[in-house]
């Protein structure tokens, strides 16, 4: 999704893998934000530029238009104000690329079905008391804060639970049941 | 030989390389210096397109012996651990440069050293400087010795705000910098404890109103309390509690008057003697009204982000959790300046108990940080 010679900024950017490979691969311009210190510090480390933040306070230092692209992967959903956050990537980054756990996927919903227990998956690891995760949606969910934050969603991928690429549109049933995470490249209309 | 002469002897024979600047410097405070000399140190060599020199800039009471032996305290530098061959900042690779700050006393023209008009030590004659005019000192330094571009300004505290003055007032002359447990600005808290610092040096009856030189007098033990409270807010409450706790020295019960009882206040009154055998006290006042005049978003309408629009310098601000002096969310201030402007910026907070002084110790950490930071731009540069 990313075009080469890109400005990125990816939030949440970990130990840098993402932020090293497109830096080899597409000759990549780019900055990273951590909260964990070892994080940040393995990527500054490796000579990366990342600073240590987060994405709820982080953000609204940046002007518009500051970055190509903006990544945020599986992290919107360990947000306090998710909504905000989705609209400062989309200010900062001409396209935002956006990635969520589906928490609309069938073995979530059987799993609290079934077992009457907060469901746990490759995605959704940790018990209820000490989840990251406080504001999960679905697949359907994160279309409509989209939509109503004038949003376009240029290219929509959906994920089986091995990360493969699922033919499946995002906006359709089957993807709100059927994929574990769904991809979105966002851009503000106009 | 007169008190001046001896005086510029001393520091002449101390002090290490000496540049004469006969270029007059007008200070930000519109005073103007005629001439003026820069004590400096440099280690390793200048590489033959001079893209390899790294300026490291001193805290507050540091001066140019960054990495040898201190001529007066013949201790080792304050960052031998840092700079040296084979060491995070390679000797055998960089060429490092260390100059004693203007209005500093180990060679710099500064309070101590003779006014030209009088043959007698300046006192407080000596015009009020700033950081700004550190830096404008550096610059001739840097100058003189042909270098177009540092590759790197870096330097902790004090040195912190002239790494920043650096990149924002020359950001072409400057490719990557390291601010490290620094301000922006003074906040109310800093400049209240200069103050406290000032206040006993001012107090003290061998001060003689800055003119102590000719009276053949020091105000030694008024700069001594000015120590004792600074050398307080270097560290943190845990690691004084730590090293020291409310253990008594060579005691086994208070004694019920004014001795040092306890270990922190000898340690505390061990900081304040050492310091005046190498440090002159309206020098102390001097670089202390220097960083509390220090605003870098002054000159910028109070926008510190328009302090680094357009510049396109690598930064690497550094932080320590404990340091309460110049606390994280003052490098966070700076960072976010930076942001503002798309800066291309890391951050990282350091965690440790050890305080403000952090950057003078080992810590690992902040070494691997560093080490990788400077490798990263080392290879942007194309000096691997």
């Amino acid at each position: 999704m990313v075009a080469p010679g890109s400005r990125v900024l990816d939030i949440g950017c970990a130990d840098g893998a993402l932020l090293a490979h497109l830096a080899a691969e597409k000759g990549v311009d780019g900055r990273g934000m951590e909260l964990s210190q070892a994080g940040v510090n393995a990527c500054v480390r490796s000579g990366l530029s990342v600073i240590q933040g987060d994405a709820d306070n982080d953000l609204a230092t940046y002007p518009a238009g500051a970055f190509d692209y903006v990544v945020l992967s599986q992290t919107l959903q360990a947000t306090r104000q998710p909504r905000q956050v989705l609209e400062r990537l989309t200010r900062i980054g001409r396209r935002a690329i956006v990635s969520v756990p589906n928490f609309g996927y069938w073995r979530v919903r059987l799993g609290l079905l079934v077992t009457g227990r907060m469901p746990h998956s490759s995605l959704l690891d940790h018990s209820w008391y000490d989840t990251p995760n406080i504001h999960l949606c679905t697949i359907r969910d994160f279309l409509t804060l989209a939509a109503e934050l004038g949003l376009v969603v240029e290219q929509a991928q959906m994920l089986d639970r091995e990360g493969q690429p699922w033919r499946l549109k995002a906006e359709s049933e089957a993807a709100n049941w059927l994929a574990e995470q769904g991809v979105f490249l966002l851009r503000r209309a106009g | 030989m007169s008190l001046s002469e001896t005086i510029h002897r001393a520091n002449e024979a101390a002090a290490g390389k000496i540049l004469v600047v006969d270029v007059p410097l007008t200070l930000e405070s519109g005073a103007v210096l005629a001439s003026y000399r820069i004590a400096y140190q440099t280690y390793g060599r200048l590489n033959a397109d001079k893209s390899n020199a790294i300026l490291v800039c001193h805290a507050l009471t540091g001066d140019q012996f960054v990495a040898d032996t201190h001529p007066i305290t013949g201790k080792p530098g304050w960052w031998t651990t840092l700079i040296g061959p084979g060491l995070l900042i390679d000797t055998d690779r960089y060429f490092v440069i260390c100059s004693n700050v203007l209005g500093g006393c180990l060679g710099t023209t500064g309070p101590k050293e003779a006014n030209p008009a009088t043959g007698q030590p300046w006192g407080l004659d000596f015009p009020v400087i700033t950081i700004g005019d550190m830096v404008q000192a550096q610059v001739a330094l840097i100058d003189h010795l042909g270098i177009d571009q540092l590759f790197c300004a870096i330097g902790g505290s004090m040195g912190g705000m002239q790494v920043l003055k650096w990149a924002t007032a020359h950001p072409d002359r400057v490719f990557a910098a390291v601010p490290i447990a620094t301000a922006s600005r003074h906040s109310a808290q800093n400049i209240a404890f200069h103050e406290v610092g000032r206040q006993a040096i001012m107090a003290d009856p061998d001060w003689c109103g800055g003119s102590y030189f000719l009276h053949d007098k020091r105000p030694e033990r008024g700069l001594a309390v000015a120590r004792m409270a600074a050398h307080i807010t270097y560290l943190s409450e845990l690691a004084l509690h730590r090293k020291f706790g409310r253990n008594l020295q060579d005691r086994n019960a208070i004694s019920y008057g004014f001795e040092a009882d306890f270990q922190v206040e000898s340690y505390l009154r061990h900081q304040g003697a050492s310091f005046v055998e190498r440090f002159d006290a309206n020098s102390y006042l001097y670089i202390t009204r220097a960083t509390d005049y220090f605003d870098l978003a002054a000159e910028y309408g109070g926008q510190l982000a328009e302090a680094f629009r357009g510049g396109n310098v690598r930064y690497c601000v550094i932080s320590f959790t404990s340091d309460w002096l110049y606390p994280t969310s003052e490098s966070r201030v700076i960072v976010h300046a930076l942001n503002a402007v798309a800066g291309n910026v890391s951050f990282v907070e350091i965690e440790t108990d050890a305080g403000h002084d952090a950057f003078l110790l080992d810590e690992p950490e902040f070494f691997a940080t560093l080490k990788g930071f400077i490798e990263g731009c080392a290879r942007h540069r194309g000096l691997s």
